[in-house]
């Protein structure tokens, strides 16, 4: 599991790095354009739109610098607002990034930099000037003396990029002195701005007002949003045959919802399909099998006896015993080495049934993405979820698509097969080759209905002359066909009924291979499909929990003692539940005396009657003790707070007492 | 046209420098006056100040520099600490007389030491028979910097007993600076706006391309400030456009067209440009090169959207709800909660226009804070199905106040039950509810 995860991060850097690129090649393009320009005094500026999910900017910041460090300029900083409340700060941080970087880039001359460093710079920009004009000069005469691939990458003078993560967040003055003073100095140091930005770039005229702003040339780069991400991560990760493991329908759909409602995070989408793997991993002894296909065999013929045993108690292998013939189900039932043989086989069915039905996903999702109002779902995720839910044939939005689909133009139902066709060539297996040759021969006809289009002008008769002989050339669907004209007085134009073919073949594929995986055999291996446990950890609800806690002790320490039916207030339980049962039936402000005689009636309760006469009016000293420790408890979790109204009266701080 | 006149400087020098600064004649005179000669004394502090953009940095540099006197030129943002602006001016001070010694580094903690170590630089070098000038440009800082700065600086000259004039640049008025102990009055110089359209059109065509003649410029400036005179007279802002606009300007003369003195045709060329760009004045919405690219290809203005185009922000499900929430129990009063978000309330009795008046009057009062407790209780009633209070939503708020949508206020004690302000405008909450 391991190596997935390590697997599943590198993919996910690749897809970060492969959308950056796409706003670097102009970004550099910018600087280029910038060095010759230097003579105005406007900073180039990049405001980089980065979406809500904070969550995910620092891995993009940190691919950006590393994209940056390599193709343009090894001078980088990444300042981010709380380390700069001033802008001493601000200047400290960023000379000390850009130094630290520059003896990253060249360590043969660590010592000397080193030295400088720690005898306490003068935090100015004319040291940053006068420190950037020795490096570059420095880099300028060592490059004929040694190849340094680094100085050839990197121009004569690179750019010094200075990145500000949370543009929201810098207080306005930090941020305008710093483009101030910044923008003195562009002649000597060649500086380029980046902001991340949140929410929308108007934030940056509300944060500067126009003296500063005007001393910026900014230009926009938008990133692509978080949910087109996430559907580029759901196509690569679940919608593949290549990773053994799945996600049970539930589970994607906690996980999605969880990404629509809550933070838009990609890196926390991330996290909960790790967090599933590892659970699966975890809590399902036949995980093992979840491998690739190259290491399954080996897997399965190591099985030991018990791990067979796990097999055979599978309710989805229990089905299919039930389905062989009784001769078989003994061998099933009695020999390891058979039930070896068959889970081999069983799986590698899954793994070809995977392979079909991420194809056929795809080609329906290019039919219903493009049917109006989008019954089916406009992502393919969706689409994704509602195959695993149940069988999709069965559902009325399948229905009411293919209703849709039956009256479809002409071109788009070309372009549609045309795809289709890509779709199904571009994979490798020989599964789909008599589909891909049905899909053509679709489209071969559509074009020859073109043809025949400018024909059909001369009269209807020999249109239906030609129509009879074109029916006889498929004798396959000749029965449908003949079926379909019965069934409607109404005569059909020949593209209509090409298209009913089309529709119901299509229909076909579907029905054959998007099946919901768990009608499959032994899908419990590679599916992951406990939502419950997901949510519980994912969605965490700190205030339910609390509340259990106090309300219910005995469901967090199992103690038998502590069960109790409810209602009453039981006095067995630890002081601090008696005590919060006892607020929750007070108003806003609670008298303390009165708190206090409940709670030493309740703890009294247990031990009898004659023990609470001894003690009748006054309350036993440990008694109070308990109290004030549980009060003091109460307060520390934050449910109570002293009030300065009434001086012996506490006020409620949760869920208002009015 | 007061021609400037002065004993002590040559002639030539004077014309020099009484063209590189139109429309400054007079304040120049009057500054020239107070300097008097290069070894008189000068009054020990003058404060000159005057609206954003009205030429005060550029006329002291170009007087100082074209005179040729010793001066000191320190910006007062840049050095953003005393110690850092007085090592500064002693550095400078350094360099500025003898070249060949290259000055160690010499630390100055407070203006005692600067004090001493100002006068053994001004002892060591030639400059005991000069004045010497201090200029200080966005003076405000100093009033943020320790107490005794601002006083010290306007008494230098006492102070070290050299001739030694500081001068302060700022846009804010000296009684604003003026300590609440007393200080040395210095004396205070006021720069008018370049507000006359003769003078903005006469610094403007100053600086004409060298491959068109003078009057070409003039001609195109006289146009330039025919249309933005009206929304602008800011001069940076104006030169911005004047260079911004001049190429697509020149396009019918660089094609042959038509001739430097057709100036009708040149007009009508660039007339729907400048129309264009009338409406992006001040906002800097797309940046120079974009806007060149976008000239160069004569596209529409709208496939290049500036930056307040891409005001819309994609918020996850929940968010929205909270800000809606929040904008809810900002703008509403609380006694009305029990009428908005419950389903069995009493009876409206309030008339039509008593709710009218109070919802214009929360607009223009601003938001007001409310408890976290309130923003969830509207939270759950505005959402359709269930919604758990788990910890998503709580880093949610949060990252909401990240993100300033909201504000925390007063966050004295968390305990205390956190209070918010919702910050976005009602145009915001509408493109969010859509």
């Amino acid at each position: 599991s391991q190596q997935i995860q390590e697997d599943l991060n590198k993919q996910l850097f690749d897809n970060l790095v492969s959308f950056l690129r796409q706003s670097h090649s102009e970004f550099q393009e910018k600087t280029t354009a910038w060095t010759c320009r230097m003579k105005s005094r406007e900073i180039p500026t990049a405001a980089l739109l980065l979406g809500v999910n904070v969550t995910d900017h620092d891995l993009t910041f940190r691919s950006i610098s590393e994209v940056l460090q390599n193709n343009v300029t090894p001078y980088i900083a990444l300042l981010e607002a709380k380390d700069c409340p001033g802008i001493k700060n601000l200047m400290q941080k960023l000379m000390g990034q850009l130094m630290n970087c520059y003896i990253d880039v060249d360590s043969l001359e660590d010592e000397d930099y080193v030295q400088v460093s720690q005898t306490r710079i003068r935090c100015s920009m004319t040291s940053l000037i006068s420190w950037y004009e020795s490096v570059t000069k420095k880099t300028d005469s060592e490059t004929p003396r040694k190849k340094r691939t680094s100085s050839s990458r990197h121009w004569q003078s690179p750019p010094v990029v200075v990145v500000f993560k949370d543009m929201e967040s810098f207080t306005t003055k930090v941020l305008q002195d710093f483009i101030v003073i910044s923008s003195q100095h562009i002649h000597k140091l060649p500086l380029v701005l980046i902001f991340g930005i949140a929410t929308s770039p108007m934030i940056i005229h509300s944060l500067l007002p126009h003296s500063v702003s005007s001393l910026l040339c900014i230009e926009l780069f938008q990133s692509l949003s978080s949910k087109e991400h996430l559907s580029t991560i759901i196509d690569k990760l679940l919608l593949t045959a290549q990773f053994p493991f799945k996600l049970g329908e539930k589970v994607l759909q906690v996980l999605i919802n969880i990404f629509l409602y809550h933070d838009f995070s990609v890196q926390n989408f991330i996290k909960g399909f790790q967090l599933c793997i590892m659970e699966h991993f975890y809590s399902q002894p036949l995980s093992v099998l979840c491998c690739q296909l190259v290491d399954m065999k080996k897997r399965v013929n190591s099985l030991s006896h018990n791990q067979c045993e796990n097999i055979r108690r599978l309710p989805s292998f229990r089905r299919y015993v039930e389905n062989q013939a009784s001769e078989k189900q003994i061998a099933l039932l009695t020999t390891d080495s058979y039930v070896k043989e068959v889970t081999q086989k069983l799986l590698e069915d899954l793994h070809v049934y995977h392979e079909n039905y991420v194809l056929v996903l795809r080609c329906l999702h290019v039919f219903t993405s493009s049917l109006p109002k989008y019954p089916m779902g406009k992502q393919i995720r969706e689409l994704h979820c509602a195959c695993l839910e149940n069988q999709v044939w069965e559902t009325e939005e399948y229905e009411s698509s293919l209703q849709l689909a039956r009256m479809l133009n002409k071109s788009d139902l070309v372009t549609m097969l045309q795809r289709c066709v890509e779709i199904l060539v571009s994979s490798s297996g020989k599964e789909f080759d008599n589909t891909v040759e049905k899909l053509k021969e679709f489209l071969t006809q559509f074009q020859k209905l073109e043809a025949e289009a400018v024909q059909e002008q001369d009269g209807s008769l020999s249109s239906e002359k030609e129509l009879q002989k074109k029916t006889d050339l498929y004798h396959l669907q000749k029965t449908l066909l003949e079926l379909k004209e019965s069934r409607r007085s109404k005569k059909l134009t020949k593209f209509e009924m090409l298209r009913f073919e089309v529709v119901a073949y299509i229909d076909s594929l579907v029905r054959n291979y998007l099946v919901p995986a768990d009608h499959k055999t032994l899908h419990e291996i590679v599916y992951f499909n406990t939502a419950s446990i997901l949510r519980e950890h994912l969605n965490a609800a700190p205030r339910i929990a609390l509340h259990t806690a106090l309300n219910n002790p005995y469901w967090y320490l199992k103690n038998q003692a502590l069960k109790s039916d409810g209602g009453s207030i039981c006095n067995k339980v630890p002081d601090i539940c008696i005590v919060y049962k006892l607020h929750l039936e007070c108003g806003r402000l609670i008298n303390l005396v009165d708190w206090l005689e409940a709670f030493a009636t309740v703890v009294m309760a247990a031990e009898g009657p004659n023990a609470a006469a001894a003690s009748s009016d006054q309350v036993d000293d440990i008694i109070h003790a308990r109290f004030i420790r549980a009060v003091s408890e109460l307060e520390l979790l934050g449910f109570i707070k002293p009030s300065k109204q009434k001086t012996d009266h506490v006020a409620r701080l949760t869920w208002g007492g009015c | 046209m007061p021609s400037l006149e002065h004993p002590a400087y040559p002639a030539a020098t004077l014309l020099q420098l009484e063209s590189l600064v139109p429309c400054r004649e007079s304040q120049v005179s009057t500054l020239l006056s107070i300097f008097g000669e290069r070894q008189q004394f000068s009054f020990p502090s003058i404060f000159i100040y005057g609206h954003t953009s009205s030429g005060k940095t550029y006329v002291m540099k170009t007087l100082l520099t074209t005179l040729q006197l010793p001066h000191v030129f320190v910006n007062c943002v840049e050095y953003f600490t005393s110690r850092l602006l007085l090592e500064e001016i002693l550095i400078q001070l350094q360099s500025c007389s003898s070249e060949t010694e290259q000055a160690s580094h010499v630390p100055c903690d407070n203006f005692n030491d600067f004090v001493r170590l100002f006068k053994q630089a001004v002892a060591s070098q030639e400059l005991q028979d000069q004045t010497l000038y201090i200029v200080l440009d966005r003076a405000e800082q100093l009033r943020e910097m320790e107490a005794n700065i601002l006083p010290a600086f306007l008494r230098l000259q006492e102070l070290t007993g050299r001739n030694v004039t500081v001068v302060l640049l700022s846009e804010i008025v000296w009684e604003l600076f003026r300590p609440s102990t007393g200080c040395f009055e210095p004396f205070t110089l006021y720069f008018p706006d370049y507000s006359i359209a003769g003078h903005l059109q006469k610094i403007l065509s100053q600086n004409h391309p060298p491959e068109y003649s003078a009057d070409f410029y003039a001609a195109y400036i006289n146009i330039l400030l025919g249309v933005f005179y009206m929304v602008c007279r800011d001069l940076k802002e104006l030169q911005h456009l004047a260079v911004l606009n001049f190429s697509k300007y020149c396009e019918p003369v660089v094609s042959g067209e038509a001739s430097e003195r057709d100036t009708r045709k040149l007009w009508k060329n660039i007339e729907p440009h400048l129309k264009k760009a009338m409406q992006t004045v001040y906002l800097r919405e797309i940046s120079t090169s974009q806007w060149e690219r976008l000239q160069r290809e004569d596209g529409e203005p709208g496939q290049l959207k500036g930056l307040s185009a891409h005001t819309h922000v994609e918020l996850p499900y929940y968010s929205k709800f909270l800000l809606i929430a929040a904008y809810l129990a900002s703008y509403n009063p609380v006694r009305t909660d029990k009428r908005f978000f419950l389903k069995h309330h009493g009876k409206i009795r309030k008339t039509n226009f008593m709710k009218k008046h109070e919802k214009t009057s929360n607009h223009l009062l601003g938001p007001k804070p409310f408890p976290l407790d309130r923003l969830l209780a509207i939270l759950y009633s505005i959402v359709d199905n269930r919604v758990a209070p788990t910890a998503n939503i709580f880093s949610q708020i949060t990252s909401l106040v990240t993100l300033q949508l909201l504000t925390m206020v007063g966050h004295n004690d968390q305990l205390d039950g956190p209070r918010y302000k919702c910050t976005v405008s009602l145009d915001f909450i509408r493109a969010i509810a859509r």
